[in-house]
């Protein structure tokens, strides 16, 4: 269970999270949803260590993680997707895989033929370069080699990012069944809304850097004032 | 015939001494993005320190093996000090600041060493095998050379191919964000490739020195021809340094062998152009339009 407190960061003069208080339950997928510059992408990345809070907590499983750097979060639990694939095009699909698992000291054989039975586009492919992978492929990539790590929490950033709707539901229909079978958490942050909201236990919208719906996904789906003001559909 | 045989075996010899030398350079390309001006003089610094302690009566190899883990130190903290600060901003700072690290580092040789030529004494026979009744033109200690370009260029290959730690290497080189997200240790893979690049730098200062005169600008010569193999095979590629480095060593020596030595850097340049008009990355590039 990863749990935020009053969480403020910024980009020197500017404010991009203002004392963000949500959690993430154990076992579920909630959503961060909201316009462009709302202040997703800094959320994630405060959390994952990229980016440094002003001040606020961070709390991962009941151990405070707020000043962990990035690179010691895999082996915490704690594993982030960032925006736009980030896929290591110079490795195969195969050493992507493998960086992954390296978290967590070894390469385990189990975890590699785990990833492969998860995504069969990705084992027919495994010793291409990552770098003619299709969109829909790398973002399978990236989420498996995430789960390498085999992590506690996953962070999302923008999975549906400019991927055909046929394939954000395979992705989505995926991660639940991972949330469902191994009570995997996942933070989830899309602009897509309706779909995020779809597959989401839990949805919290965010405008401006601050929090101003936390509620399940189904009443936030119902709620066409909110839709309309701050979801775009 | 025997001309024409020695002519090659000396493009040889040459060729795998460019190729240590371009290795160099790869290995911190590959980790940091940055070309690294001050190879020379660094290469140079170790190299007098093996040569002053076979001076003082140290055994050969030992001084041989001291050089190469003073330039492994010598890499490591002068990433660690000098270029970790520009890392991440513009090129030109990194480009501005090994020029500089060049300066100080040949400066610094002169003083400490002075500018006289003193021998480097021959890692072994400096004679020419004889086959029969000729003489050819490689001796034991250009077999050497070549054993111990090789022998370094498989271990690169290795490492970065089949070992976890080449795997991390190389995801820190390519995208350090990513990489430090999987739980790779970025500043230290980074810090680790500049060490290893000066280890292969200081190798190549050995293999140079080696039974000839050596002075602060004894590399001088090489470094023109180092880079210009390193861009030939790419930059990104330990076996593009090679193949760079044997082409230019032969192109090199045939032109000089059988026209005439002046045409040497004319040659080496028209080479250069021809592979980066025909192919801009370089002849061992895996992407094609990759960002400098």
């Amino acid at each position: 269970m990863l749990t935020i407190t009053e969480l403020t960061a910024g980009y020197g003069p500017i404010t991009a999270l203002r004392g963000v208080t949500l959690t993430a339950e154990q076992g579920r997928i909630t959503a961060v949803l909201g316009a462009n510059g709302a202040g997703k992408t800094t959320l994630l990345r405060t959390i994952s260590g990229l980016h440094r809070s002003t001040s606020g907590s961070v709390t991962l499983d009941g151990s405070t993680v707020t000043r962990v750097p990035a690179e010691k979060m895999p082996a915490l639990g704690m594993s982030h997707v960032p925006e736009g694939r980030g896929v290591i095009t110079e490795l195969t699909v195969e050493e992507n895989l493998r960086l992954g698992g390296l978290a967590r000291g070894r390469v385990k054989a189990d975890d590699l033929t785990r990833i492969y039975s998860l995504f069969p586009p990705l084992d027919e492919r495994r010793h291409v370069a990552a770098a003619t992978l299709s969109g829909g492929e790398r973002q399978m990539l990236v989420i498996g080699r995430a789960l390498m790590a085999r992590p506690t929490l996953l962070l999302l950033d923008e999975p549906s990012l400019g991927l055909a709707p046929r394939i954000v539901t395979q992705i989505f229909e995926l991660l639940k069944g991972l949330v469902d079978n191994e009570g995997l958490t996942v933070l989830l942050v899309e602009q897509n809304a309706r779909s995020a909201l779809s597959v989401a236990d839990h949805g919290i919208v965010l405008n401006l850097g601050q929090v101003v719906a936390d509620d399940s996904a189904a009443t936030l789906a119902a709620d066409d004032q909110l839709r309309h003001a701050y979801l775009g559909f | 015939m025997l001309q024409f045989t020695n002519t090659a075996l000396a493009g040889l010899v040459l060729g795998m001494i460019f190729a240590a030398f371009a290795l160099a350079l790869v290995l911190i390309w590959r980790s940091t993005r940055i070309l690294n001006f001050a190879q020379a003089p660094m290469a140079v610094l170790t190299t007098y320190i093996a040569l002053v302690m076979i001076e003082d009566g140290r055994p050969y190899w030992l001084a041989f093996v001291v050089a190469l883990l003073a330039g492994l130190v010598l890499g490591a903290v002068l990433e660690r000090v000098v270029i970790r600060p520009v890392e991440g901003k513009p090129d030109i700072n990194a480009v501005i600041l090994t020029l500089g690290l060049f300066i100080v580092f040949k400066s610094g040789a002169e003083v400490i060493f002075g500018t006289k030529l003193r021998t480097y004494p021959p890692t072994f026979g400096i004679r020419g095998i004889e086959i029969g009744d000729t003489t050819i033109g490689i001796t034991t200690s250009d077999f050497f050379t070549i054993g111990a370009v090789i022998a370094t260029l498989v271990l690169l290959v290795a490492l970065f191919r089949f070992t976890d730690l080449g795997l991390k290497m190389r995801a820190a080189a390519n995208n350090q964000e990513v990489a430090g997200l999987l739980g790779v240790k970025v500043g230290a893979m980074l810090t680790l490739g500049w060490a290893l690049a000066a280890v292969v730098g200081s190798l190549s200062g050995l293999l140079i020195a080696a039974g000839g005169l050596v002075q602060p600008s004894y590399m001088d010569s090489i470094v023109v021809f180092g880079f210009i193999a390193a861009v030939i095979g790419g930059l990104e590629s330990p076996a593009g340094a090679v193949v760079g480095g044997l082409l230019l060593g032969f192109s090199l020596s045939f032109v000089s062998g059988y026209l005439s030595a002046q045409l040497v850097a004319l040659v080496a340049l028209g080479i250069l152009m021809t592979v980066l008009t025909l192919r801009p990355g370089g002849l061992f590039t895996a992407t094609q339009g990759r960002r400098v």
